[in-house]
């Protein structure tokens, strides 16, 4: 009985082994052999180079790498803390435009005109508003990009309930407030983490935009300018896979939470089929 | 004893008319006048359109009927909402994703503030008499059909009401799991006590179950004729087989078609005109 039991877990624990080999090794493979690639191809002479090799750009991170690590502690500073700002206002216009049709018909609109506003051109606008040298100007760049997919997935959630589920709890003589709490919150989390992860990529992507148009010379975005003017190739690209890496693990992290917050809604997606 | 008196369901002269943009009102309801006894199990059957659920609505005061006056067990309909004098079915299971089973049913005592301590013996009560007594903690989607309606139905009767109200409950479920789910239905009203109003568009179900079929014909929605159902209960798969059964069923797909002869539309005709007037 014992050993029968054991081996069945021994088998189940093969079982979700042989499962994750089959599943990650494949990717691993191409990423490994993509970068040997890479190295052997850029090496051979006489060869148009767009993209210094891995080593170069390795060795690049390794000597230059209190300045890279001191810029991308700063990045990551205002991308979070753009994604932090977007995100509390997202929140905050969704739950108004969902609660009240009157708010729906001001915030909607201004919150869509928003989103239209090319980056670009809002860049130095935030830099004059909130002070070139200071990290808030950047935020507020990283905000306005997650302001947006927060808001329009935050009302969805909280708004597409679906009637029979809002009869039900009329049935009950659910108040409001009840009906937030039971119906429209759990079912608008979903919604809400799916914003929080687009979020996160457009953050970064807002904060080293932001950082092209001045500011302190310590932050990725500079790091990249600088260094592809003065020729340096390989730090400018041990800088952008720095950037890319945080956003990355930003992500991941979201997604980690969101698997901590609502398991039930990864239950029902990441069965296997 | 006073209790038995007062009916469950109480309807006089109710009338819906929905407005229509930009043409004539649709009349959803006309000249509804019927009565459902305590403990009565009345299916609500016709076709498409003929307003079986908007009627059923009115009852649960989910909708307001544009005139006439709807009472369950004596108080008006909006009162016996606030103190939560019926359970609702619908006909998908309505079921909350996020919730467990054991949570989905524990939703109206969460809702209606009944005492925390007590909560968890009633939910598994309420699941054991819909046999999913070790299903408590599976999510809905783990469930098939079937069982999420019963899953529905334990819910709805987790705050132990004297009115159920079912909309075409097992309307999307195949033949053999809604004839089993018939035959449990019958139990849990014989143990419950509960009153039910059924609303389906399925004669056999309709006359299996009820004690009393209403049958409504639409455009606008009234109500046709009344068939008693005198087979006797328990009932059970012999029922289906017994020529008693039979006949009902051509009863009432004969009060279906309309009657040759129109006696029953002429009736209508003149205890509308009564209302109108």
């Amino acid at each position: 009985m014992t050993v029968s039991t054991g081996s069945a877990a021994r088998s189940g624990l093969t079982l979700a082994v042989g499962e994750a080999v089959r599943r990650y090794l494949p990717p691993t493979l191409v990423f490994v052999g993509g970068l040997i690639l890479w190295q052997i191809w850029f090496t051979s002479d006489g060869f148009f180079r767009p993209i210094p090799t891995p080593t170069e750009i390795g060795g690049a991170m390794v000597e230059e790498w209190s300045l890279l690590s001191a810029s991308a502690m700063a990045t990551i500073f205002e991308a979070l803390g753009g994604l932090a700002i977007g995100t509390t206002a997202g929140l905050v216009v969704g739950f108004l435009t969902s609660r009240w049709v009157i708010a729906r018909d001001i915030l909607l609109p201004l919150a869509i005109g928003a989103s239209t506003i090319p980056i670009i051109a809002v860049a130095p606008i935030l830099n004059n508003w909130f002070g070139t040298l200071n990290p808030l100007s950047k935020m507020m760049m990283a905000a306005l990009l997650v302001f947006f997919p927060v808001v329009i997935n935050v009302t969805r959630g909280l708004v597409e309930v679906g009637p029979a589920k809002l009869e039900l709890m009329r049935s009950y003589a659910a108040d409001e407030g009840t009906i937030l709490r039971k119906v429209r919150v759990p079912h608008m989390l979903p919604f809400f983490f799916t914003a929080l992860k687009v979020g996160t990529t457009l953050a970064f992507i807002g904060a080293i935009v932001g950082e092209f148009f001045g500011g302190t010379s310590q932050v990725l975005g500079r790091v990249v300018l600088q260094k592809i003017s003065a020729g340096q190739f390989d730090v400018a690209w041990a800088a952008i896979i720095i950037g890319a890496t945080a956003a990355i693990v930003s992500y991941v992290v979201v997604t980690l939470i969101e698997r901590a917050v609502i398991p039930w809604y990864w239950h029902i997606h990441d069965e296997p089929e | 004893m006073e209790q038995s008196a007062t009916p469950a369901v109480r309807l006089a002269g109710v009338e819906k008319i929905f407005p229509v943009k930009g043409s004539e009102p649709t009349v959803a309801l006309t000249a509804i006048d019927f009565e459902v006894g305590q403990r009565e199990f009345i299916s609500l059957i016709g076709p498409s359109g003929c307003g079986k659920s908007t009627l059923l609505r009115v009852v649960g005061d989910l909708i307001q009927p544009t005139s006439g006056s709807v009472e369950v067990n004596g108080k008006p309909a909006h009162q016996a909402r606030l103190d939560r004098d019926y359970g609702m079915v619908f006909q998908a299971p309505v079921l909350f994703d996020w919730r467990t089973v054991e949570a989905n049913v524990r939703l109206p005592l969460e809702v209606t503030g009944y005492p925390k301590g007590k909560r968890d013996a009633l939910v598994r009560e309420k699941l054991e008499l819909v046999e999913l007594g070790s299903f408590m903690t599976h999510y809905p989607h783990q469930l098939s059909g079937g069982m999420q309606q019963r899953v529905a139905i334990a819910r709805a009767l987790a705050l132990q009401p004297s009115l159920l109200l079912m909309d075409e409950p097992f309307g999307a479920l195949d033949e053999m799991t809604r004839e089993r789910l018939n035959a449990e239905l019958l139990d849990i009203w014989s143990e419950t006590g509960t009153t039910v109003v059924f609303v389906t568009h399925s004669i056999p179900e309709a006359v299996f179950l009820s004690s009393r079929v209403v049958v409504m014909s639409p455009r606008p929605g009234r109500i046709a004729e009344t068939v008693e159902i005198d087979l006797p209960y328990p009932r059970d798969e012999t029922t289906r087989e017994a020529d008693r059964y039979y006949e009902l069923v051509t009863e009432v797909r004969e009060a279906l078609r309309g009657r040759p002869g129109g006696g029953t539309s002429l009736a209508t005709r003149a205890r509308s005109d009564g209302s109108f007037g």
